[in-house]
């Protein structure tokens, strides 16, 4: 079944695009968003979803590894105990945050750009956090032990350290997932129950009709649902600065030349943001397409998202040159080796030199309206940004790990192909469950996309 | 006499079916003025007015969450002042074992993760989630209630309710279908 044609894109020079391109009707954004999920399986697809699938094996074949033979397997060692695992953590920890801000923080502030791509960004957000929370439990080198960060009447009659970072990073890191499960599937249950109604085959109307749970779109239904979707958005908004934050702690509470500083809860918490808006780009761009959804995801969600990626790349390059002339002010000649030498000039400048360029001068093109509204440049900037903030994390751990007080405990870290190839698996098993995603559920939220439909018509009539 | 939204609306008595949201809104009012108060409503999204002119209030829902999160976050900071201070003191460096801003951390997060679950459940529990079938259901037609029609409902518990006069005034309002699923019947 094809989707309905609906109007294409055509918007005239120097005006900011509408949200929604056309005004379509209920059945026909119905049918529009719903049909994502049973239209017939394109061979593109097709051949991401075998790409994403191989690299998925290859995933769980290096687990596997990693658990038999130990994490030696790694490149870590002292001095760089904390290798490719942990940048990987804090990326793909990063790249949630924005999902969160937009479907959270967006919503409270009550922008309407957000709509259409809330459960997308949402939906990327719990993807990130599983590929990020492989990493902790890996690098603990016998995960099978992961539970003892849990505080459970032990045998042994001992209990987590909880005045040290790690176990809050275990609960930040917990209730960041579940807390976003649950917003993302409040938000879902509409559309579920549309899917009970609307969907082809028999099969699918059964599994979407149990997990719609019965809704019927009442009276008393929506009215509780709407107040605890406000709440869930609340209650996510101060996770978007927490997670992170804490996060920041594990490094931040270290006496290690490079982390010690006060300075990196909001500087993790504006690159997550920053690392997140570039990963949507990445995966919207590609999946407008696909699905030729430009009337609902216009020129005006992408002309946004590049305005704060700009914003958020000022926030960045402001916390670095702020980490310069903290420790050039502090007089601690280890502190300011760290930065002012090592980092620009050390065994991995040219990583600091990428680094900058993809997160402080490429993102100056979005100066130019026109540049935001080129998808070409969009996509391209967007996967540099997400390159850039993966070095960031590199010069954060390894740079600094590397060289610390002492020269004669200095040493270079090399990744080993197990690093890469679980970088690369993370890569590939989150592709694929984002393309699980996109074909199991609308991903476009239909009845928030109706209702934002009757209110823009309502404020046409009555302006 | 004013339209007001009524709990009981389990046996709906009569059902009728409108093609917009403002349709539904005025088949409400002509049924108020035949003198019928006891409505529910299904939609596909949340209709502009509905709930000020049925008389709901905004969802208490709000308290139970604030009472969860208040619980959760009180519990997990006594939990890791029991486990610091009573059951499994380390000595680390002389540091104090009761250390409240270590201990902040966690009972946040407890917080908001009990209290997100709390506001997930109980919009579920009041919207008296889940419940595979409902008798709504076997309705022709209503399969469109989370598409693009909007469904109005009175209680066979609302006596003002009389066919033919409500019949023709939500018929006069606009309804695309009018059902009574209790005695029978449709047109």
């Amino acid at each position: 079944m094809t989707a309905p044609t609906l109007p294409a894109e055509g918007v005239p020079p120097g005006v900011l695009p509408d949200v929604l391109v056309g005004r379509p009707s209920d059945a026909e954004l119905s049918e529009q968003l719903l049909s994502t999920t049973w239209r017939p399986w394109t061979r593109g697809w097709k051949l991401a979803f075998a790409i994403c699938g191989a690299l998925t094996v290859n995933l769980f074949a290096m687990i596997t590894l990693t658990v038999l033979r130990g994490i030696g397997v790694w490149g870590n060692n002292i001095p760089v105990a904390w290798g490719f695992g942990i940048i990987n953590f804090v990326w793909w920890i990063g790249i949630g945050h924005a999902g969160t801000f937009i479907s959270a923080i967006l919503l409270l502030l009550e922008q309407r750009w957000r709509t259409s791509i809330n459960r997308f960004t949402e939906g990327m957000t719990l993807f990130a956090v599983i590929q990020a929370a492989m990493f902790p439990l890996l690098h603990l080198g016998r995960p099978w032990f992961a539970y003892w960060l849990f505080p459970y009447p032990s045998v042994m009659g001992t209990w987590p350290q909880v005045r040290s970072a790690l176990p809050w990073d275990a609960a930040a890191v917990t209730t960041y997932f579940l807390v976003s499960v649950m917003f993302w599937y409040l938000g879902l249950i509409p559309d579920l129950a549309a899917l009970r109604d609307r969907a082809p085959a028999r099969t699918r109307r059964i599994l979407y009709g149990i997990f719609a749970l019965g809704w019927r779109g009442s009276v008393q239904q929506w009215r509780h649902h709407k107040v605890a979707y406000l709440l869930l958005a609340g209650l996510a908004t101060p996770l978007v600065v927490s997670v992170h934050s804490i996060v920041s702690l594990d490094f931040a509470t270290t006496g290690l030349p490079g982390w010690h500083s006060t300075i990196f809860p909001p500087f993790f918490v504006a690159g997550a943001i920053f690392s997140g808006f570039a990963m949507v780009l990445t995966l919207m761009i590609p999946a407008r397409r696909v699905f030729r959804l430009h009337n609902v995801i216009t020129l005006r969600h992408f002309d946004a998202m590049a305005k704060l990626m700009l914003v958020m790349s000022w926030i960045a390059t402001y916390a670095y040159v702020a980490e310069l002339f903290v420790v050039w002010y502090s007089g601690d000649r280890y502190e300011a080796y760290q930065p002012l030498v090592n980092r620009p000039f050390g065994w991995y400048g040219w990583a600091f030199w990428v680094m900058v360029f993809c997160n402080c001068v490429v993102t100056q093109l979005f100066w130019s309206r026109r540049m935001r509204k080129n998808l070409t440049v969009l996509f391209a900037v967007a996967l540099l940004v997400n390159l850039g903030m993966w070095l960031e994390r590199f010069e954060i751990i390894v740079v600094s790990l590397s060289r610390d007080f002492l020269p004669s405990s200095w040493h270079i870290f090399v990744p080993t192909w197990v690093d890469l190839g679980i970088l690369a698996g993370t890569l590939g098993f989150f592709g694929l469950l984002f393309l699980v995603f996109l074909r199991l559920v609308p991903f476009v939220p239909v009845s928030e996309m109706k209702q934002m439909r009757a209110e823009i018509v309502h404020d046409e009539v009555r302006p | 006499m004013t339209a007001r939204y009524a709990r009981s609306v389990a046996r709906p008595a009569m059902l009728a079916e409108f093609a917009s949201g403002e349709a539904l809104l005025d088949g409400i009012r002509a049924l108020a003025a035949c003198g019928v108060s006891r409505f529910d409503a299904f939609t596909p999204y949340e209709v502009a007015g509905l709930q000020d002119m049925l008389g709901v209030r905004r969802s208490w829902l709000s308290w139970i969450v604030l009472a969860v999160a208040l619980v959760a976050g009180g519990g997990a900071y006594l939990l890791q002042w029991w486990i610091n201070v009573i059951d499994y003191p380390l000595d680390i460096g002389g540091r104090p074992y009761h250390s409240a801003p270590a201990f902040l951390p966690i009972t946040f997060e407890m917080a908001v993760l009990f209290g997100g679950a709390a506001a997930l459940f109980s919009a579920l529990v009041l919207g008296g989630l889940p419940r595979l079938w409902h008798p709504v259901f076997e309705i022709d037609g209503f399969e469109r209630a989370t598409i693009d029609r909007f469904w109005l409902a009175v209680g066979a518990s609302d006596t003002a309710l009389d066919r033919v006069r409500a019949t023709a005034a939500v018929e006069a309002a606009g309804a695309l279908c009018v059902v009574w699923p209790a005695t029978g019947g449709e047109r």
